[in-house]
């Protein structure tokens, strides 16, 4: 088999695709964090990265049987409230910077910076 | 000929991506949150094919209900200034150094998934992965309420408690401080 043939995704196995479309929406995120000066919009690219890490667990879950199965399920139901605790607190302090700054540009809260 | 699995895995990963992708290149804020919102969506339509069908119907109760919800308040809330809609100067520099940044880890990650067999147990298993759930509700609450998980479901109570609690102390406006600088708090 060629390796264009193995690469085509009728070859793949679901948890190879499942793999990479979360890898895919990692790497999404990860240009949003990166790119976006919004302070928001960078607290939805982290948002998308840690739902891609959630879909890893879904995709090694859905081919296990049993325990295995249960507690890869556990651990996106963790790993989606821990990240509804970060999201509210962190719009929260966007919405404190932009009180105080009245701006949610990155660049302007610099207080901080050496 | 692909099968019925395939192809619909093919459309929520084209949806999804496709949302996540426009949502980096729009100017304005809400039309990027909403797509978001509904790449989101297509996360938990994608943990519905995988079988998941409780992680799916939280993902759409938290992140569709109510994470969008506070991220479209936190926008109308912090009213963007005159300057704020302008690019940065630096703007084209940064998403170029971001897309060569996301692209290497792309590549890198694919070539690692890709170049690995993956061996386990169910490999063998043909690829009809929505037949059947992997598990069902009941026994997601069971293991919750095993010695193993309860002490674990105890602490995202309580973390989530102090978060909420935090978060309504860091947004709330302090009184003495706005009457100070002669602020109306409305």
């Amino acid at each position: 088999m060629s390796l264009f043939a193995s690469l085509s995704p009728l070859h793949l196995d679901p948890l190879h695709l499942g793999l990479l479309f979360s890898s895919a929406l990692f790497c999404l995120g990860l240009v949003t964090a990166l790119a976006r000066s919004n302070t928001i919009l960078v607290l939805l690219g982290v948002e998308l990265m840690l739902n891609a890490a959630n879909i890893n667990f879904i995709a090694f879950a859905s081919r296990s049987q049993g325990a295995a199965a249960s507690t890869g399920v556990l651990f996106a139901i963790f790993s989606i409230a821990v990240a509804a605790a970060e999201a509210a607190v962190g719009l929260a302090l966007i919405i404190a910077i932009h009180r105080h700054r009245r701006s949610v540009r990155l660049q302007d809260a610099n207080a901080l910076k050496g | 000929m692909p099968d019925l699995s395939l192809l619909s895995f093919l459309a929520i990963a084209l949806v999804t991506l496709g949302a996540s992708a426009a949502a980096i290149t729009r100017r304005n804020i809400i039309h990027s949150a909403l797509l978001l919102v509904a790449g989101w969506a297509g996360i938990a339509a994608y943990y519905l094919w995988a079988g998941a069908e409780f992680v799916a119907f939280a993902q759409i109760l938290v992140y569709v209900g109510a994470v969008s919800m506070i991220v479209l308040f936190a926008v109308l809330l912090t009213r963007l200034g005159p300057g704020d809609t302008a690019p940065a100067p630096d703007a084209f520099q940064r998403a170029a150094a971001a897309l060569v940044a996301g692209g290497a880890c792309f590549v890198a990650l694919a070539g690692a998934i890709l170049t690995s067999p993956l061996d386990l147990p169910a490999a063998a298993r043909p690829p009809a992965v929505a037949a059947a759930p992997a598990i069902n509700v009941r026994e997601i609450g069971l293991a919750l309420m095993e010695p193993a998980h309860a002490a674990a479901l105890l602490v995202i109570g309580i973390l989530l408690t102090v978060a909420l609690i935090g978060a309504i102390v860091i947004a709330s406006i302090d009184r003495r401080e706005a009457d100070h600088s002669g602020e109306a708090a409305s």
